[in-house]
């Protein structure tokens, strides 16, 4: 049974983000000059609409400039450095454009707890303190004891946790808070229900709504730091997931006055599914689209992961960008033992994680490790 | 002339306090500390690692010696975590002066004043030498300075955002009636909002994010530490009398004359102010000195456990 519609989905069919992406096409450069000179956090889902069209692409240098004003007034000179941790490749869902997709005969393992501590162990002594758990969806070696058993295990080592799993029941996401997890990533890959359906064909996650809802359901367990993102290469459209992520993330801050909300846009990268983009987002339009969400969300970390190249990150970060992983692997165990599993997409910036450390302290920016303290007492 | 400023029994020489977040590098950071002259300097407690045994330096590393360390607990979103942290930067940094930090609205850090109020109370039992973030209200900042905190630190506008002293009307009210030191904290975004801070009678100013994005944070720190100062001059000089500037100009009492229409009589007021005069001497709005004066006793008597 389908999951009923939450509050967002309501909302966003309120919006009609298509035609908004439709009159974004036709924006002018008048548009796009009053887009610019709104002041921070006066911009509206039509200035965000005329800072993506193909009208700001014309000027995107000054787009950058005025990005890069805003990040520095909030963040100052100082970017987040995470790790992800893959715990697990097991998966029950299919999704067309995913390497864990069910079916697809990969090597498929899932971390004991032991093993996921000594790759905390291994990301702590690269200098990590912030670690994204991550997994396929797999209830059965993936369950929410055992996620709850993780925490628990790494919580005196990792003052920062995050997971990037199937999404879970208010109970458990209350239960994983108690046990010290911050944050929860859960990107709604497109938000266009009809491409939503075209490529996630069976599983868990084939249900849209109950995706979408389960930032809300985390939100109001207490999860502190809550992820959002669209993955460009779905959607025909991307401007109109743009503008949804845009929108999803203006609603949970409106909503949940107490949830940081982070938002990204991973662009889809080769992996064992072969799946290819219908449209590829080109690199400008990429810079364009990350600079559009900060002049649209000045308070809102951007995130960036290794599946883009090293130049395009080392570029954003001086635009937009707020924290960045960095040496990732994508494959369970893969720091450890890598090969043994197979990974979930071939990662672009391969630098270790001093090398992107060094990068930005070259570029005059604060490599920041630890940004966080343990949310419950680990010292009884 | 004589214008101590004292923070708990400790005597400082600058009215800056320096926050160290936003910085490019603690090299930077340690730069610009070393020329805003400041001796209180602020460290975020969620960004310093505690017992970490690879060597490697971390952010107290660069807090130059001889400065007056004073851990927050950014980041806190409410009382239990701030009392948390605040213990965890004792243990671990010997002080037991915590600058409270409680604000559970990520998008404007805003203060919460009901769990700041809770926490403070908490803390001073437990003989923190407490200075809060706080909203700039006037009936929270008396009942801050009741819980025993050091000071008061109202905002002058959000954290971060450059905006100036946008609370200047509550500014001026707290000033008034505080017994221990105003520090103003937060959106000041150019030297000349420090500079208007101390003229409206705040005894410090705390500054981060102006100094540590600005292209030249050393210069900049320079420029805040002598704006301070100037401020400060500016207001024991008299600022904020300019309304009875003119009677206080006169050079003999306006009064004067009574005494010559009254035969025998002797001239009012022949010496000094008349009585009820506002502002005469050096020391603004409230007279200054008398302010300063109470504000001082009461800050020995919160001293509380002192230094490091």
């Amino acid at each position: 049974m389908a999951a009923p519609k939450g509050r967002f989905a309501r909302e966003l069919e309120r919006l009609d983000l298509a035609a908004s992406s439709a009159r974004a096409d036709r924006a002018t450069d008048a548009d796009v000059t009053a887009a610019l000179a709104r002041p921070d956090g006066r911009r509206d889902l039509a200035d965000l609409a005329a800072l993506l069209s193909p009208a700001a692409t014309a000027r995107l240098e000054e787009l950058a400039q005025t990005a890069r004003a805003s990040t520095l007034r909030r963040f100052g000179r100082a970017v987040r450095l995470y790790a992800p941790l893959y715990v697990s490749n097991a998966c029950l869902s299919s999704c067309t454009y995913c390497g864990f997709a069910k079916g697809l005969p990969i090597t498929r393992r899932t971390l004991s707890v032991d093993e996921v501590e000594a790759e905390a162990r291994l990301l702590t002594g690269r200098g990590f303190r912030h670690l994204l758990l991550v997994a396929g969806e797999h209830r059965v070696e993936v369950s929410q004891d055992y996620l709850v058993e993780v925490v628990e295990r790494l919580r005196p080592l990792v003052p920062s946790l995050s997971i990037e799993t199937q999404t879970w029941s208010d109970d458990t996401y209350a239960r994983l808070v108690a046990a010290g997890l911050e944050g929860v990533v859960h990107y709604q890959e497109t938000y266009d229900r009809e491409r939503y359906a075209q490529t996630h064909t069976a599983g868990w996650k084939r249900d849209y709504d109950r995706r979408l809802n389960s930032t809300e359901l985390a939100a109001s367990a207490g999860v502190r730091r809550l992820g959002v993102g669209a993955l460009l290469g779905l959607a025909v459209d991307w401007r109109a997931d743009v503008l949804a992520v845009a929108a999803h993330a203006a609603f949970l801050v409106k909503n949940f006055w107490r949830t940081e909300v982070t938002v990204a846009l991973p662009r889809i990268k080769p992996s064992a599914s072969g799946y290819q983009p219908p449209v590829p987002v080109g690199d400008a339009e990429y810079v364009q689209a990350l600079a559009a969400l900060r002049l649209f969300e000045p308070e809102a970390g951007i995130v960036l992961s290794t599946r883009e190249p090293a130049p395009l990150r080392d570029g954003l970060v001086r635009i937009a960008v707020t924290s960045m992983s960095a040496g990732s692997s994508t494959e369970p165990g893969g720091y450890s033992h890598p090969g043994e599993a197979t990974e979930q997409f071939s990662i672009s910036d391969e630098r270790p994680p001093a090398e992107v450390a060094a990068m930005l302290t070259a570029a005059g920016y604060e490599p920041v490790w630890k940004d966080a303290f343990p949310l419950v007492d680990v010292t009884r | 002339m004589e214008d101590p400023f004292v923070v708990a029994g400790r005597v400082l020489g600058s009215r800056l306090f320096v926050g160290t977040g936003k910085f490019s590098a603690h090299e930077v950071m340690r730069d610009a500390v070393v020329a805003s002259g400041t001796e209180i300097v602020t460290v975020a407690l969620r960004r310093v690692e505690f017992g970490r045994d690879d060597g490697a330096a971390g952010i107290l590393d660069f807090v130059p010696p001889g400065i007056q360390l004073l851990p927050n607990t950014s980041g806190a979103v409410d009382a239990d975590e701030a009392v948390r942290l605040a213990r965890l930067g004792r243990a671990g940094t010997g002080t037991d002066w915590v600058k409270l930090e409680v604000t559970p609205d990520p998008r404007t850090l805003a203060p919460d004043p009901v769990d700041t109020l809770r926490a403070a109370e908490r803390l001073v039992a437990e003989g923190f030498t407490v200075l809060p973030y706080c909203p700039a209200d006037p009936v929270l900042c008396r009942r801050l300075e009741e819980a025993g905190c050091a000071t008061v630190m109202p905002l002058g506008a959000w954290i971060g955002s450059n905006r100036g002293l946008r609370t200047r009307d509550a500014i001026e009210v707290i000033v008034a009636q505080a017994g221990v030191p105003v520090v103003v904290d937060a959106g000041l975004g150019v030297p000349s909002d420090a500079a208007e801070a101390m003229e409206v009678g705040a005894d410090a100013v705390l500054v981060n994010t102006a100094i540590a994005v600005s292209r030249d944070p050393v210069a900049m720190a320079r420029a805040f530490a002598l704006a301070t100062e100037a401020g400060r001059l500016g207001y024991l000089a008299g600022l904020g009398t300019v309304g009875a500037a003119t009677a206080a100009d006169a050079s003999s009492p306006l009064t004067g004359f009574l005494g010559a229409l009254t035969p025998g009589g002797t001239p009012a007021a022949s010496s000094g102010p008349a009585p009820g005069r506002p502002g005469a001497p050096a020391g603004g709005r409230l007279a200054g000195s008398g302010c300063d004066e109470r504000r001082r006793e009461r800050t020995g008597a919160v001293a509380g456990g002192g230094e490091r």
